[in-house]
This record gives structure tokens, sequence and C-alpha cells, in this order.
């Protein structure tokens, strides 16, 4: 195989861009041109076969139905956002709800709860430590659907399914092997030093953890928060097993994910599909905010999420 | 005194700490994980609260059942296309991205707004599932209001009288499905790839360089063997994925839970979820879950050792 010579210690040449290095003089700006030309249009087809889809399905929300079924490519005819209010009607305001609802107790208490065990596991040896690790991480590696079946029938015998008690207890289970498995290398990282300084000043191991070392770990809570936050407000899998009806007067309390597929179904017998893609743009529009607002730290945090 | 902290009386801190994270996690995790290989010997139906012990007996069905056998192949299909397409692209655009601008004076260089192309790329990843399958849905229609049709019909490439039948076709549903995963996941590896191209450090280019390497040939001697980790678990990560599928298929195709036409897209989760929240067939599901479980562990120890390679410090 290929094997790489370390450079000479000699610095590498101020470059600006900061890439890759030159090529020799000569033929270097004309290729460099070609090339330059040749990737911009490979880059910008795919940023088209990205961006367009999505704005197609924005405007459509605007079209009528008949517009929508007669051509792709119609431009709508009238700008009414009443498609919107009436997708809003249509349950796509309760949808938001109840997800908001779930996410607002299950993304903290798995923080917190993740970050508890990671930490003494990270930090305190006892018999088994390593065992209980390995335990705790080792949930991530299974696919969810080897356990749906008694999953399910657990949730009942608790008397939780189609609550949202049940939904975020599940939740913040799931989200518990790789919390503990990125924080526990988090809290490893820390130095000691503080720790013995706030143990000599007399504070409690409850206490260092949430007044020291939980602050310490921010830039690493941040990361899996991202990555907790768009898992649980992305998943389908879950509430569409445990979050049904159980019976007539039992209200359903769909997440959001559920809600367009239902919305789905049941605008294709209604056929009014521009209520479907208002849906579906009023659920990309807060996607779409906070990835403006957060990109770079989305991507950072989803990034060194996987490579961990 | 180590960097941990010693002493008595921190049994009972230790065991606080931990105690409501293992709680939740062996009930709603491990137990269930556990009772599927149980209740997998069994022919439980999930209604009732009577069941035998059935030994193999799921097993030995599965193995006859056509449907399954033809999601397991499915499957398979997309473990094989799913990662390779991805990764290609995802590599050939973070190539561009970080090394496809003019060479000026001072060297080769990303193109101008690569930062805006990693932005746009990476959006799909934040949208659930869910938004892909109502907007590929859309985008697949089999008439003229799906935008596939047409624009291919307004290029005189598609007869408007009969328009294509995207996920009506059995020979195309499959390849549709595929298209969605790869649009989806492209971004996210080009982002992932172009992060570990970055950190390499510069003067290895430099020595590079210097004995007169290429571009092409620094791509393929230089960068490739030293993403080479990244690559693996992006294969690693887009096999598990491809294992899955259930949200696209289940929402995208004909029939319940999907898998239509004719069960032309059937992936193992439709079959699994069919079994048991329609036919009530539990026992039968659990044994599904099993094979995929073995499946999954056999794709990952097999594509990190297929993969392997001297692993090359910098």
């Amino acid at each position: 195989m290929t094997t790489v010579i370390k450079a000479p210690g000699e610095p590498a040449a101020e470059r600006p861009g900061g890439g890759r290095p030159a090529k020799e003089g000569g033929k270097g700006p004309s290729d460099g041109m070609v090339l330059n030309v040749f990737s911009h249009g490979f880059l910008a087809v795919w940023a088209i076969l990205i961006v367009l889809p999505l704005i197609w399905l924005a405007l459509g929300s605007f079209k009528t139905d008949s517009q929508i079924g007669g051509s792709a490519l119609s431009w709508p005819s009238h700008w009414h956002f009443d498609a919107f209010s009436r997708a809003w009607d249509k349950g796509i305001g309760d949808y938001f709800a109840h997800t908001l609802i779930v996410l607002v107790f299950s993304v903290p208490l798995t923080m917190l709860l993740g970050s508890m065990a990671a930490y003494v596991l990270a930090r305190y040896p006892f018999p088994g430590n390593r065992i209980l690790y390995y335990f705790f991480v080792s949930g991530a590696m299974f696919p969810v659907f080897l356990a749906l079946v008694p999953l399910f029938f657990m949730v009942k015998r608790l008397d939780m399914l189609n609550t949202y008690q049940g939904l975020i207890l599940v939740y913040v289970a799931y989200s518990m092997p790789f919390t503990v498995f990125f924080m526990h290398s988090f809290f490893r990282t820390l130095p000691t030093a503080v720790h013995e300084a706030a143990v000599i000043d007399g504070a409690s191991d409850t206490r260092i953890f949430f007044q020291v070392m939980l602050p310490m770990a921010k830039p690493g809570l941040i990361s899996v928060g991202i990555f907790n936050v768009l898992g649980q407000w992305n998943q389908y899998i879950l509430p569409s097993v445990l979050m049904q009806p159980q019976s007539g007067s039992d209200p359903e309390r769909y997440m959001l994910t559920q809600g367009l597929i239902q919305l789905q179904y049941q605008m294709g017998y209604e056929t009014d599909l521009p209520v479907l893609f208002a849906g579906v743009t009023l659920a990309m529009i807060p996607m779409l905010v906070v990835y403006l607002s957060f990109q770079r730290q989305i991507q950072a945090g989803l990034t060194s999420a996987t490579l961990k | 005194m180590s960097h941990v902290a010693r002493g008595t009386g921190r049994g009972g801190f230790i065991t606080g700490f931990l105690i409501l994270p293992l709680a939740l996690y062996l009930t709603f995790v491990i137990w269930p994980y556990i009772q599927t290989f149980g209740y997998s010997f069994t022919n439980w139906s999930g209604q009732s609260p009577t069941f035998r012990f059935v030994g193999l007996d799921n097993y030995a069905a599965l193995m006859k059942d056509e449907v399954f056998r033809g999601a397991l192949w499915h499957n398979l299909l997309l473990l094989v296309f799913v990662p390779v397409i991805t990764i290609l692209l995802a590599l050939f655009f973070a190539f561009m991205v970080n090394a496809g601008g003019r060479s000026g004076a001072g060297g080769v260089r990303g193109v101008r707004g690569s930062g805006l192309y990693k932005i746009v790329y990476f959006f799909p990843q934040v949208l659930s599932l869910a938004i892909l399958a109502v907007l590929f849905g859309a985008v697949y229609r089999s008439d003229a209001g799906g935008l596939l049709n047409g624009f291919l019909t307004r290029l005189g490439l598609v007869d408007p009288a009969h328009p294509v039948e995207w996920l009506n076709e059995p020979n195309l549903v499959l390849w549709c499905l595929l298209m969605v995963v790869v649009w989806h996941g492209v971004g996210f590896y080009l982002v992932l790839f172009s992060a570990a191209m970055q950190s390499i450090p510069k003067d290895i280019y430099e020595a590079a360089l210097l004995d007169g390497a290429g571009r092409a040939q620094t791509f393929f001697k230089v960068t490739l063997p030293l993403l080479w980790d990244s690559v693996q678990t992006s294969a690693v990560y887009l096999g598990i994925a491809a294992m899955d599928m259930f949200v696209l298929v289940s929402t995208m195709t004909s029939g319940q839970f999907g898998g239509g036409p004719d069960h032309h897209s059937e992936v193992m989760a439709t079959v699994l979820m069919r079994n048991f929240l329609y036919f009530g067939k539990s026992g039968y599901a659990c044994a599904m879950g099993v094979v995929m479980l073995v499946l999954t562990m056999i794709l990952s120890i097999v594509t990190l050792r297929a993969t392997r390679r001297e692993r090359i410090e910098f």
C-alpha cells in the first residue's frame, strides 16, 4: 500500500486559502482554470439538485390542487396563504406542540442522566466500571427494530402507550448509549487539578459535578445536545409504534413526523395537495432557521458525533 | 492522588448517579432486546397472553418465506449500492470543494464559495425522513404533476400520455428509493471528508509536490489513504442505514407498511412491521429482528475487515 513519508521539517510556504499545494509553475494556471470551471459546474449541478425540489415543494403550497396535478412546472397563479392556515388547522399546529412538549422534557433529561452516568463511569473507579460502560455503549450497535415488539408490550404494561411521559422515557433511554459514549470521552479529558481544588475546598461530589464539571463540559454538551435534538425531533419509528390512539376516546398525540405522514394519506383521499405541501413547508421552516443560525455547530457536532 | 476521587462514602454517590440512567436503559432498551430472542422461539401473537415454545420453527418459516427472502435480497442490494454511490459522490465533491479552485500564485485551493456549497449540501441532513418521504413522493408522482415527469416531459424525453410510473414500476422502485438516500446523505459525508481533508498537515502535500505529483496523484496517493478511517466509518454507517430503510419504504411505496408494487421494494423492516402490527405474528416478527441483528453485526465486521489498511499516522 501507499506509504507516506513525512515531509522535511521545513515549514510550508505561505499559502492563501489554506488548500492544496500548488502544481508546478508553468502549466499551473491554465490547468487550474479548467478544473475550476469543471468543479464549479459539478458543484452547482448538485446544489441545484438539492435546492430545486425544496423550492418546488414550497411553491406547491400556493398552487391549486388541479394546478399541482396538471403540470409540475406551472407557476403558482395566486399567492394566498390559505393552504398554510388550512394545514395548521388540519393538525400541523398540534403536531408541533406535541413534539415540543416531548422534547422540552426528553432532551434535558437525556443530557442530565447521560452526563451523570458518563461522569461517574469516566472518573470514579469501582468494580464493574468497564463492564457497565460497555453495557451502556453497546446499545448503539443494535438496530431499534430488534427491540420494537417487546418494547411495545413493555410500554403497554406500564400503561404508557400514547402518553407523553412514555415517549419521553423511551427517547431518553434510546439516546443514552450515544450520550454516555460521547460525554464519557469528554469528562475524561477535563483536568484533574480543578477537581482536586474543589475537593480541598470541601465541595461534595454532587456539587463538584453540577457546579464545576458540568459547566466545564459545555462544548461537549452542546455537540451531544444538537445530536439529540435533531435525532429526537426527526424520530419516526418509535412514535409510530408507541403513539397511536389506543381506543376511540383516546386523543391522538402524533409527533410532527407521524403527523406529516398522516396528512399525506389524508390529503391523498381529500385531494388537497396544497395543504400537504404547506404542511411540509411549515415543518421545514423551523429546521431551516435553526440550521442557518447554527450550521457551523450542527455540521461540527454531527460529524464529530459520527467519528468519535 | 490519581485523577479520580477516592475515599469512603463515594458508593452512595456513584449509585445515586447511576441508578436512574441504568434503570431506564435496562427497562426500555436492554430488556426488550433480550426478550426479542426469547419471543423469537415462540408462536406468540402479541394479543393473547398465552403462547408456546416452538423452537426454531419461526426461523425455518423465515427461510421459506418468499417475501422475506425478497426483502433480504433488496437490503443486500441497497447495502452495496448506497455506501458505494454516496461515498464516491461525497469524495468527489469534497475534493472539488477543497482542491477544485484555480491555482493562483500561491497554490491550489478550494473553489470560491466552498462554504456556501457545504451549507446547501448539508441541509437535507437536518430534515426528517418523513419530510423526505412526502417531498420525494411528490417528485416521483406518476403523472405530469411530478417534478421528474414534468421535467422529462418538457424535455421531450417522456410521452405526456404515458408518464413514467416511478414508484409503481417494479424494476424502478428500489432505485428511486436509493436515490433519495443518496440525495439525503451526500452532503453529510462531504462535510465529514472535508473536515478530514483539512486536518491533513500541509507539509505532506508539500512533499508530494516536491516529488512532482499531479492533482490526481495527490488525491489517490496522499489524500485517500489518509482519509481511509473516515471512509471506513462512513461505509459502516451507510450500511446500517441501508439495512433499515423502513421510513422511506413504508411511506413512499404502496401496500400495508409499503413494499409494493408486488413486494418489489420490500425490505426486512417493513416485513417485520407488517407481521407484528398487521398480521399479529409477534414471535415471527421477533425472529426477523434477530436475523436483522445478526446481519448488521456481520456487515460491520466484514466492512471493517475488508477495508482494513495499515493505519497511517500523521
